[in-house]
């Protein structure tokens, strides 16, 4: 190679770096917030992380409108199909990881905590594509009846789930509580980490080149005082979830949702990195239970039956 | 070959040219206009008083019609004090059924007629499509114009079969369909319009809703400005009937904003001006009931016809 004369052209140090903007993730799209609000994170000893979305309640409601319109398409697909994509959102992930430990590192995290909450959030997602075609067995039953009727109860997704992620592990919190919400085939409007938002909007990039259809995942950052009021009470949304210990929000949330009798699951005292982090009981909790009562012969008199 | 007739009626082919990027500026600009609050409220109501709750299907039943009449009556009861739709717009075959069902109820019934939605068919069974839908109790007649004739060039045709039309609607308002997703450019949108009008058409509309693109804002305003220059020139109203793609209540506002602007408060009532629409209305609804009770909301609480 010849030698390249930098003198003349000044040092490469003297760059100027291309800063990232933190757009939100809404129908598959990187929109600014309609509102066209900022807010700007600080770290621990008061440097700005970036300047980032302050969501709007018309965002949300957006982002309902996406998610309604992919819930259909994703809760019809293959349940192995469903396994595939987060398989492929963990590869995704994996191909990432430094980009992720580095905005960790910016969020006050150790290196070495860094380090494993990135490798636990892409086994998470490992965890939940292994689910995805088997949570269905464990929970379905045929039920004994006195009738003559085959009778079968079967897993079906709520819909469109909206979820205040955990405000303290901003990439495996914000993992563990969209992985089973979208394994079970719903779709869903989740709130970011307040103050530690880089990772939710750099896990959206991820989604985005993960094969999930636009709409199933939709990501905002802003003010959970602000937006909790409408994660509650919109008439659209089948569930809310609340992965936060604070009472009066807590209580907002359980009141307004009683609008249109949404599920709503408070997520407060979980440890992301134990054990309790991972189970098929939250693919559960967005599942309805359908029972089908199927009229038979009567064949029992014949010596046969169900 | 056609003989080229001679007939007393202004040359068409001298309608004024239409300046696509002013028209498509000016009619984004109607878009900006910031409505809110008691406004929009305001707003949405005359909005769904302006409404044609449309249904045009082959598989359209007694059972559909008589629905639809019912959520024209009652378009959501659980806020009171809501205005009914304009009209109910059905098939001819269905003109009867949705007379009966709307009773007293001041909701009037518009038939589409003339061969709907392509037209290709020879006169005497328009007429006869016509006088049937009016026989059938249609207080209102959507025809179609014949837009292959219009392509050739024979605008004497096209004006005849509306003015005969015209004339088998008896005391039925005439609305006029130009298919304007069909006509190929603003210009023959225009010459179509004056066309129409010059025939005695009581209404334009833009589209049969079969054929995209249906109604845009910048079709939309060319209409309204012909209408504009029409009654300038010869002191009689015109109405206007946008319809097909209309589905959103903040798209709906828009188009009251130009309707306004265009043609001021007169046209503002569902005397001059209608929505061509089905699910327009549940759209302004949801609008409402959120306006009513501070939350968003879902389609699933509203009756879908």
């Amino acid at each position: 190679m010849a030698k390249t004369n930098s003198s003349k052209t000044g040092t490469p140090a003297a760059r100027l770096e291309v800063l990232k903007t933190y757009k939100i993730y809404i129908g598959g799209q990187f929109p600014r917030t309609e509102s066209g609000r900022f807010y700007s994170p600080l770290d621990r000893s008061g440097k700005k992380l970036a300047n980032v979305c302050l969501s709007s309640r018309k965002d949300f409601r957006d982002a309902v409108i996406a998610a309604r319109g992919a819930v259909g398409g994703w809760a019809g697909r293959a349940a192995f199909n469903r396994s595939q994509i987060l398989y492929r959102m963990a590869e995704m992930l994996e191909g990432r990881k430094a980009q992720f430990i580095d905005e960790l590192l910016l969020q006050d995290t150790s290196p070495e905590a860094a380090t494993r909450e990135v490798g636990l959030a892409i086994d998470r997602l490992i965890y939940y594509a292994g689910w995805c075609d088997k949570y269905q067995q464990v929970f379905s039953a045929v039920n004994p009846v006195a009738s003559s009727h085959f009778n079968f109860s079967v897993t079906e997704p709520v819909g469109v789930v909206a979820v205040i992620a955990p405000q303290g592990d901003s990439l495996l919190g914000l993992v563990s509580v969209i992985a089973p919400v979208i394994a079970g085939g719903n779709s869903c409007v989740v709130l970011a980490s307040e103050n530690k938002p880089l990772c939710a909007v750099t896990f959206a990039e991820v989604l985005h080149s993960s094969d999930l259809p636009a709409g199933v995942v939709n990501i905002l950052t802003g003010r959970v005082t602000e937006l909790a009021p409408f994660f509650a009470d919109h008439m659209d949304v089948n569930a809310t979830i609340y992965a936060g210990n604070d009472t009066s929000t807590r209580q907002l949330v359980e009141t307004k949702a009683t609008g249109n009798l949404k599920r709503v699951f408070v997520y407060d005292t979980v440890n992301w990195y134990a054990d309790e982090g991972q189970s098929p009981y939250y693919i559960l909790d967005t599942q309805e239970i359908k029972t089908t009562w199927h009229p038979i012969e009567n064949i029992a008199g014949a010596g046969g039956g169900y | 070959m056609a003989a080229i007739q001679q007939a007393p009626l202004p040359d068409f082919s001298n309608s004024p040219r239409i300046d696509q990027v002013g028209v498509e500026e000016r009619a984004a600009r109607f878009t900006k206009r910031s409505i809110k609050d008691e406004a929009k409220e305001n707003g949405l109501k005359l909005v769904l008083n302006m409404i044609d709750l449309t249904t045009l299907e082959g598989k359209d039943t007694e059972g559909k019609v008589k629905q639809l009449c019912y959520k024209a009556i009652h378009p959501h009861d659980q806020l009171p004090g809501l205005p009914t739709v304009a009209a109910i717009c059905v098939y001819p075959s269905m003109v009867k059924t949705a007379r009966r069902a709307l009773g007293d109820s001041g909701i009037r019934v518009a038939s589409v007629a003339t061969a709907f939605p392509s037209g290709q068919a020879p006169r005497d069974l328009k007429i006869r499509d016509t006088k049937y839908a009016v026989a059938e109790g249609a207080d209102e007649v959507d025809m179609v114009i014949s837009r292959g004739r219009f392509h050739m060039g024979e605008y004497n045709f096209v004006y005849d079969e509306i003015a005969a039309v015209k004339e088998a609607c008896g005391e039925a308002r005439l609305k006029v369909i130009l298919e304007t997703g069909e006509l190929g450019s603003l210009d023959k949108v225009r010459r179509a319009s004056d066309i129409a009008m010059q025939a005695g058409a009581d209404f334009i509309k833009t589209s049969t809703g079969k054929i995209q693109p249906a109604a845009t804002m910048p079709v939309t305003l060319v209409m309204l400005e012909a209408i504009r220059d029409h009654y300038y020139k010869t002191g009689v109203m015109t109405g206007m009937k946008p319809a097909g793609g209309i589905s959103k209540s903040k798209l709906a506002l828009h188009y009251l904003v130009m309707v306004k602007e265009v043609l001021g408060d007169a046209w503002l009532s569902n005397e001059w001006f209608r929505f061509g629409a089905s699910s327009l209305a549940n759209d302004v609804l949801m609008q409402l009931a959120k306006a009513e009770t501070g939350v968003y909301q879902s389609p699933n609480y509203f009756s879908a016809d």
